[in-house]
């Protein structure tokens, strides 16, 4: 069911990534891997075509790995539910340049648009605020992704967490790469790392 | 069969083998889900300067977390017990896909001399599950070969991106012994 006010997904991801300097980015498995693409292909994109629930935990990975860097995670609520206890693990390494952004359509787009928890009972920001993530956002404008954009090259603040509410509509796929070994490595590369 | 020995005075060396050899591989990120018998190696660990320890709430975590790690340029090892193996199994799929370093220790239950049955179908099946997901199983029995097992799979895991879980039997660990 649509509701009024929700956010255009793809306008919420290229606000989030306009400005992004030296951001790395996680997209989690599902449209927002699209999202992310559809803002524009870039090296330090990680796009994640399986693995669900795991967008988190490879934010934080990145993020204790390189802390002076800012690490973002754009992922949907289906696969920020599967992966609901890395909060509380996040919460408890608070890692500061670590930002997490939940792209909360209520449904599980990619399998046919069933409900989501967080269409009923589920709050993420609850949730991730609970686990101790003491900057969890519940953002329901332009004005507030912008924000919350901005925050995220803050190093010294994090973590934190937004849940963007967006509307259901199911928009063109725009594939990023699916060769993960190719998505890793370019993301090395770009940080300076040699092959093995 | 013998007991756990958790006291600091019977403590096991061949948890600090193991520290030491994941010190001399530069590991850097050493997710867990606590186990009695990686309780040394937990200690050693989360007082290092150089690694950081980081408890889950799931094992599953540790496997993707341990991609992001590779992806900043740092290199990790998963701690775990023999029933969290199941719980990993559908992120395994990202080791071949990302193709990164992976080496997982793994204390064994449900096998050589166990009280609890509920251990048991998980312990049996653990070395099963991981040649399924491609990740090659060594093992070590006694303290006297846990350097050299270590040293194998640490260097095979790191140097060669040969998925690899190091199983340690509950004869090396000691069987936990229930008492009233």
């Amino acid at each position: 069911m649509s509701k009024a006010n929700l956010l255009d997904r793809r306008q919420v991801v290229s606000t989030l990534l306009a400005n992004r300097k030296d951001v790395v980015a996680i997209g989690g498995l599902g449209a927002s891997t699209n999202d992310m693409c559809a803002a524009g292909d870039h090296a330090r994109n990680f796009y994640l075509w399986g693995g669900m629930g795991g967008g988190a935990m490879i934010g934080l990975g990145l993020a204790l790995a390189q802390p002076q860097l800012p690490v973002l995670v754009i992922t949907g609520d289906g696969e920020m539910l599967m992966g609901m206890g890395s909060l509380a693990t996040i919460g408890l390494q608070k890692p500061a340049n670590l930002s997490i952004a939940v792209l909360d359509n209520e449904a599980y787009g990619e399998t046919g648009g069933q409900t989501s928890h967080t269409s009923a009972a589920a709050d993420l920001v609850g949730v991730a605020r609970a686990c101790g993530i003491n900057d969890s956002r519940a953002v329901t404008t332009m004005a507030e992704v912008e924000a919350f954009a901005k925050a995220v090259h803050d190093i010294s603040a994090g973590p934190r967490f937004a849940n963007v509410k967006i509307d259901s509509a199911s928009l063109e796929r725009i594939l990023p790469t699916r060769d993960g070994a190719y998505i890793v490595n370019r993301i090395r590369a770009d940080l300076g790392f040699q092959p093995i | 069969m013998h007991a756990r020995a958790d006291a600091a005075d019977t403590a096991p060396n061949w948890p600090d083998d193991i520290f030491a050899t994941l010190q001399r591989f530069d590991v850097r990120q050493v997710p867990y889900v606590p186990d009695a018998g990686h309780s040394k190696l937990i200690q050693r660990v989360v007082s290092s300067s150089t690694m950081r320890g980081i408890a889950l709430t799931t094992e599953e975590e540790g496997v993707a977390l341990l991609a992001g790690a590779w992806a900043g340029g740092q290199r990790g090892v998963l701690l775990m017990q023999s029933s969290g193996v199941g719980n990993c199994i559908n992120m395994l799929s990202l080791i071949p896909i990302l193709r990164f370093p992976f080496l997982t220790l793994v204390t064994m239950r449900g096998e050589w001399g166990e009280f609890n049955p509920w251990q048991v179908p998980m312990g049996s099946t653990t070395q099963g599950v991981f040649e399924l997901s491609g990740v090659k199983v060594l093992r070590a029995s006694y303290a006297a070969e846990v350097p050299a097992v270590l040293e194998a799979a640490a260097a095979q895991a790191y140097n060669a991106l040969t998925p690899t879980a190091v199983l340690l039997s509950q004869r090396l660990i000691g069987a936990k012994v229930f008492t009233k």
